[in-house]
């Protein structure tokens, strides 16, 4: 029995640490929100916002960091002040979204890297783990303030389901029925921070929206409804998470790029070989007319 | 909401920057009569009805429905808007957005009922609609989406519907059920406004008729608004067809 599965040793064999029991839970739970949180982001068109509220956390970390308060906190707390911002200079200006965005979060993301910069001359804090992701570094704290944020996350999501779904495909009609759109898409915009902070230490802030886009994208070329974009979505996040925390663990990678180019790949699987959407295989392509006529005659 | 009750549209007036969208608005809205708002582009016509809704902000004036703000009766209101301002891609059936149409009543926290379930199945047979419920909104052509959005607002059991452009892009068939069910409801004693810029026959299916180019250049019966002059100050003098100007 003992023997069958023992080519799962290095895969089991890593666990018998504590430090990487704790990867695991971290990226487990982050490969699912950030997969739930960013389907809504990728069929808003919002993805540029959450690549703007992932640089513009570093600031409200370095600043928690001094003050001694949970860094978490700092950072959701910037994430959301720059969304403000974005929104206050588009509402209030000729200035479009896009602009707003740019001007925001790479003011923010510079202040943060010199705060951060200036900082860890005195102390034990590494920019690059908040840039690149440190998933091997993961705390119990983490694994404690990780596992709040996303249950809190879920829990939103599932309760506010068709009201959001609702929101996201027909803002006006939504707001038309009497729904109160503003306070919706405020939740939206506290989700994708909180999703942001949890993920920062897993696959770090630079590039947290590949995870948020690319498994969503992934299962956007598989299944038609929301709910099963989320659903597919959270499996290939999850397996994009690990995967890169084997590949840090193995072969001493960042985490970071490691869970990106991990979820890359597999968007591009889906790209190449979706059977609605594929462009070797969807309908219309030679490849796939091919292949529908070969496994007939199965 | 009594089921007689009309919409009275004071003084209502927009600005966006500074651009004097829609200027000292007075009209009323009769239940019973199927509305058609017309008006060259740029005359405000999406602009009126957002308005009235409260979907925008507006400058002066105010909008009632029965005795209160029409913007307080929401849940009364089923609104279409322009094709364009939906992105067909988006991952949803045509049952996920009929439903949508449940979301408001159904209530926070709270389950979709059998009601609402029955509600949206007739909806969907009532527009043809039905053998495709379980098809993603975007593998449909424009005039069965248009249903679909037809089956949406039916399901909200609304007594006032506004329809933004409703027959941009779509088939012959579908024009014909979307009129025929604009003039059920009306029948039925509902509110029933739709935005048309098509100047051609079928501004006959129209009871009344609100001509609009910024301010409002007339409302009433379809007879009474279609003249020379009221078209000459709608639409500037070069509007080719006057086919049903008395």
């Amino acid at each position: 029995m003992w023997l069958e599965v023992a080519w799962l040793n290095p895969l089991l064999a890593p666990l018998q640490y504590a430090f990487m029991q704790r990867s695991l839970a971290v990226a487990v739970m982050v490969g699912i929100i950030c997969s739930v949180v960013g389907s809504y982001l990728m069929v808003q068109r919002l993805a540029l916002l959450g690549d703007a509220i992932s640089h513009s956390v570093l600031p409200g970390l370095a600043i928690a960091f001094l003050l001694g308060v949970n860094i978490f906190i700092g950072a959701f707390i910037a994430g959301v002040i720059s969304t403000v911002i974005i929104s206050w200079i588009h509402t209030r200006s000729p200035i479009k979204e896009d602009a707003a965005m740019g001007l925001v979060f790479s003011a923010f993301f510079a202040l943060g890297i010199t705060l951060i910069t200036t900082i860890q001359r005195d102390n034990k804090i590494d920019l690059n783990h908040f840039l690149f992701g440190n998933i091997l570094g993961v705390t119990p704290a983490d694994v404690r303030d990780t596992a709040i944020i996303a249950a809190l996350v879920l829990l939103t999501v599932a309760l506010l389901y068709k009201e959001l779904l609702f929101y996201s495909f027909d803002p006006l009609g939504a707001q038309a029925s009497g729904l109160p759109v503003g306070w919706l898409n405020a939740g939206l915009m506290v989700l994708i921070a909180l999703t942001v902070v949890a993920s920062m230490k897993v696959v770090g802030v630079i590039l947290v929206l590949s995870l948020l886009i690319a498994p969503g994208a992934t299962a956007y070329l598989l299944v038609p409804r929301l709910h099963q974009v989320m659903a597919v979505g959270s499996g290939v996040g999850v397996l994009a998470s690990v995967s890169g925390m084997y590949l840090s663990y193995y072969l001493n990678w960042p985490s970071g790029p490691a869970i990106v180019l991990v979820v890359s790949m597999l968007f591009a699987l889906a790209f190449l070989f979706s059977p609605t959407h594929g462009v070797l295989t969807g309908p219309g392509s030679r490849v796939g007319h091919y292949l529908r006529t070969w496994l007939r005659r199965q | 909401m009594a089921p007689l009750a009309k919409i009275t549209v004071d003084h209502l007036s927009v600005r966006y920057r500074e651009v004097q969208a829609l200027r000292n608005i007075n009209l009323t809205l009769r239940p019973g009569k199927l509305i058609g708002i017309f008006g060259p582009n740029g005359a405000g016509k999406s602009t009126l009805i957002k308005a009235m809704l409260g979907l925008m902000p507006v400058t002066t004036g105010q909008v009632t429905y029965g005795a209160r703000p029409l913007a307080q009766q929401l849940e009364q209101v089923a609104y279409v808007p322009q094709r364009s301002q939906i992105d067909w891609t988006f991952p949803a059936t045509v049952w996920d957005v009929v439903m949508m149409g449940r979301v408001k009543k159904t209530g926070w926290l709270h389950r979709f009922s059998t009601v609402s379930r029955r509600l949206a199945q007739q909806a969907l047979g009532r527009v043809g609609m039905l053998e495709f419920r379980d098809r993603p909104i975007g593998a449909l052509s424009g005039g069965q989406q248009q249903r679909v959005f037809l089956a949406r607002a039916l399901a909200q059991e609304a007594t006032v519907f506004c329809f933004d452009e409703p027959f941009v892009g779509v088939d012959q068939k579908t024009e014909a059920v979307l009129f025929q069910i604009f003039r059920e409801l009306a029948a039925a004693g509902k509110i029933v406004m739709v935005i048309n810029h098509d100047l051609g026959e079928s501004i006959t299916n129209f009871d009344q008729l609100v001509l609009l180019n910024q301010e409002l250049i007339a409302a009433g019966p379809r007879e009474w608004v279609l003249t020379r002059d009221h078209m000459t100050r709608a639409y500037g003098g070069h509007i080719g067809f006057f086919g049903h100007v008395a």
